[in-house]
């Protein structure tokens, strides 16, 4: 029996992936130190030519990424700031993801991008605190947000794995979360969601960090309200199938997402489970405020982000 | 079927062949695209074929390249087969591409060609990684990476010279300079110059005349040499110039940005004619009339090519075999 922090698993994921594969490389800034957490002590082991540190040119490396696996490597790129995928969406989008389709299948890129700390740390402030997993599922990215130390394992082995590019966003909410893991940790297939506590009354949709305060709030509210908790793992390509089941069972639906409202992925859930599944009552949607940009001070910087309150009181309000 | 051979660059005649193939092949596409044939239009390279001959005469079968929204010419002299680039360029199953791409997108990995691109400067840093990645595997390979003199004011197009200067990779940047970017002349975009760009990373570059394609060929073989050599990137300016516009839609729109004069004076120095004269004239007339038939019979297979099954719009979308949720649900 071990407690595994999500940091860890990741690292542990990367040096299995490097041991296992030779064709996985590693880019990005300040990784041979392993700044960020997950690639702590990965230089030393397998090597500065496989682990390689980035000078500050994320446009470049990123393209670089994207020639290297069309050349038969398998990179992963970590990038210490989720904002800076602002940057690359060039690379990753309008390069990456579309080459498959505009070479009519002649080749792909295998090619991850691991973002540690996504989302808000507090004083992080404006340009550091973005969330940005919708864009890349609008893009049709393959983008992964684990909530847990094992799914944070599980997933990021399955994207160093896929043929595609894929983005894994590590919330750093999540990334102080330990769990005691007692089996054997192993990929996780892309696009499968997980109910992390079943129930009957309304199902909960939580991305990322936010699985732990659905299941705070599931708990608190044990006696009144039976509360499914969903993760869908993997937003894009989001796990349909699994969502319809909760319905079925419960036929109420409350999302609770760390992005921006407008056009996140919030929406999309609410709408296609309004389209084609289920609802016993108009569902909910929690979400940082359209356009959102972090503020500073602390309590501004909370008082975006969907809230435990938040939760109870919509929860309340989908099953009245 | 007379249609293919791979390129054999290494000759006089082999390389007044893809001059002449190239030409003869934007001549057929605009043709084409005035029928209508071709929709979309495209970037014509006529009056350029001296660059990609000369590179791409200096490259070996494992080399690979990265290309421009004006690739046609890379994509040929590289040794994709005509008639397939054609049928890419009408939309057809028989395409390249399978018609997913089209001309700015025309790709054959088998033949090193990691497609054309239509983001001006997107080529290099996949270049860089493409070189990164050979010399990883121990593998022989040389990249070139083509660009226009609209890259020189891309931040990508830096950051990747910093890139191959510091670590030593065998990547060419080839500086296409045909003097506009869209109708923005590059003296008015350019400060400093692009051989100074090179020399600010410590790149050793070389201007050369991009009209003559034994000039490129000389100076492009150095680099790669270099390159091969593990002696790290180089850079060719290589001055050349568009006789038509920037896009076969500039016509129509009746944008007017360079004088008649300076279109006439650069087709005073055409690279066929040049190359030409360097043959005797029934090596010279044999070759025209075989490229004749060929070109012919690669527009008969592109025009008898099967347009794509709206059904499968969305197949190769994903490489794992992923399908989409539809767009829309009746």
């Amino acid at each position: 029996m071990s407690m595994l922090s999500y940091t860890k698993a990741l690292n542990r994921a990367l040096t299995d992936a490097l041991a296992a594969d030779p064709s996985v490389c590693v880019f990005g800034e300040d990784i041979g130190a392993g700044l960020a957490g997950p690639t702590l002590g990965l230089q030393r082991r397998f090597g500065a030519d496989r682990v390689v540190d980035t000078p500050l040119s994320e446009q470049a490396f990123t393209g670089m990424a994207v020639g290297a696996a069309l050349a038969g490597r398998r990179p992963v790129i970590e990038f210490q700031i989720p904002s800076l995928l602002f940057l690359v969406f060039e690379q990753l989008v309008n390069q990456a993801h579309k080459f498959s389709l505009m070479t009519g299948g002649q080749g792909s890129v295998p090619l991850v991008c691991l973002v540690p700390g996504s989302g808000s740390r507090d004083g992080w402030a404006g340009q550091h605190s973005d969330h940005p997993y919708s864009l890349f599922a609008h893009a049709g990215v393959k983008t992964l947000v684990p909530a847990t130390p094992t799914d944070a394992y599980g997933l990021l082995a399955a994207a160093i794995r896929d043929p595609d590019p894929v983005v894994v966003f590590a919330p750093a909410a999540a990334l102080g979360v330990r769990e005691d893991v007692t089996w054997e940790l192993a990929p996780i297939p892309i696009g499968s969601a997980r109910v992390h506590r079943a129930g009957t009354d309304v199902t909960v949709v939580a991305v990322g960090h936010l699985v732990h305060d659905a299941l705070a709030v599931a708990e608190e509210l044990a006696e009144e309200i039976s509360v499914e908790v969903f993760d869908p793992r993997t937003l894009h390509p989001f796990d349909w199938t699994a969502l319809a089941a909760s319905l079925e069972r419960t036929g109420r639906l409350v999302v609770v997402d760390d992005s921006n409202r407008s056009c996140g992925i919030g929406a999309e859930v609410v709408a296609t489970a309004a389209e084609e599944m289920r609802l016993l009552a108009p569902p909910r949607r929690i979400t940082r405020p359209d356009g959102a940009v972090l503020p500073f001070a602390p309590a501004l910087d909370r008082s975006l982000q969907p809230s435990r309150d938040q939760l109870r009181h919509a929860i309340r309000t989908v099953v009245k | 079927m007379t249609d293919h051979r791979t390129p054999d660059l290494s000759t006089l005649l082999g390389r007044y062949r893809m001059l002449r193939l190239i030409r003869g092949f934007e001549e057929l596409a605009l043709t084409l695209v005035k029928s209508g044939a071709i929709v979309g239009g495209t970037h014509p390279y006529i009056g350029q074929e001296a660059v990609a001959v000369g590179v791409c005469a200096a490259l070996r079968p494992q080399d690979r390249i990265t290309s421009t929204h004006r690739g046609h010419g890379h994509v040929l002299a590289k040794g994709a087969e005509p008639r397939r680039l054609l049928a890419e360029l009408t939309g057809r199953v028989g395409g390249l591409n399978q018609g997913r791409g089209g001309s700015m997108h025309a790709a054959d990995l088998s033949l090193g060609i990691l497609g054309a691109n239509g983001i001006v400067g997107a080529g290099a840093p996949i270049a860089v990684g493409a070189a990164w990645a050979a010399r990883q595997a121990a593998e022989d390979r040389v990249v070139v990476t083509f660009f226009g003199d609209g890259a020189l004011n891309q931040g990508v197009l830096l950051e990747s010279l910093n890139l191959a200067a510091m670590w030593r990779l065998p990547v060419l940047f080839v500086c296409e300079d045909n003097g506009y970017a869209t109708t923005l002349p590059a003296e008015v975009a350019v400060a400093g110059s692009a051989l100074g760009r090179a020399a600010a990373f410590g790149i050793p570059a070389a201007e050369v005349d991009g009209m003559d394609t034994e000039a490129v060929l000389a100076a492009a073989g150095a680099a790669v040499d270099r390159a091969r050599a593990g002696q790290g990137p180089g850079f060719l300016r290589c001055r050349t110039y568009r006789y038509q516009g920037h896009h076969t839609m500039e016509r129509r729109m009746k944008v007017n940005y360079r004088s008649a004069e300076e279109v006439d004076a650069w087709r005073a120095r055409d690279p066929l004619p040049r190359a030409a004269a360097l043959l005797d004239r029934a090596e010279r007339a044999d070759c025209d009339r075989e490229l004749a038939e060929l070109l012919a019979e690669a527009e008969q297979f592109a025009l008898a090519s099967e347009h794509p099954d709206p059904a499968g719009a969305c197949d190769h979308l994903y490489a794992s075999g992923l399908r989409p949720r539809a767009g829309a649900v009746a």
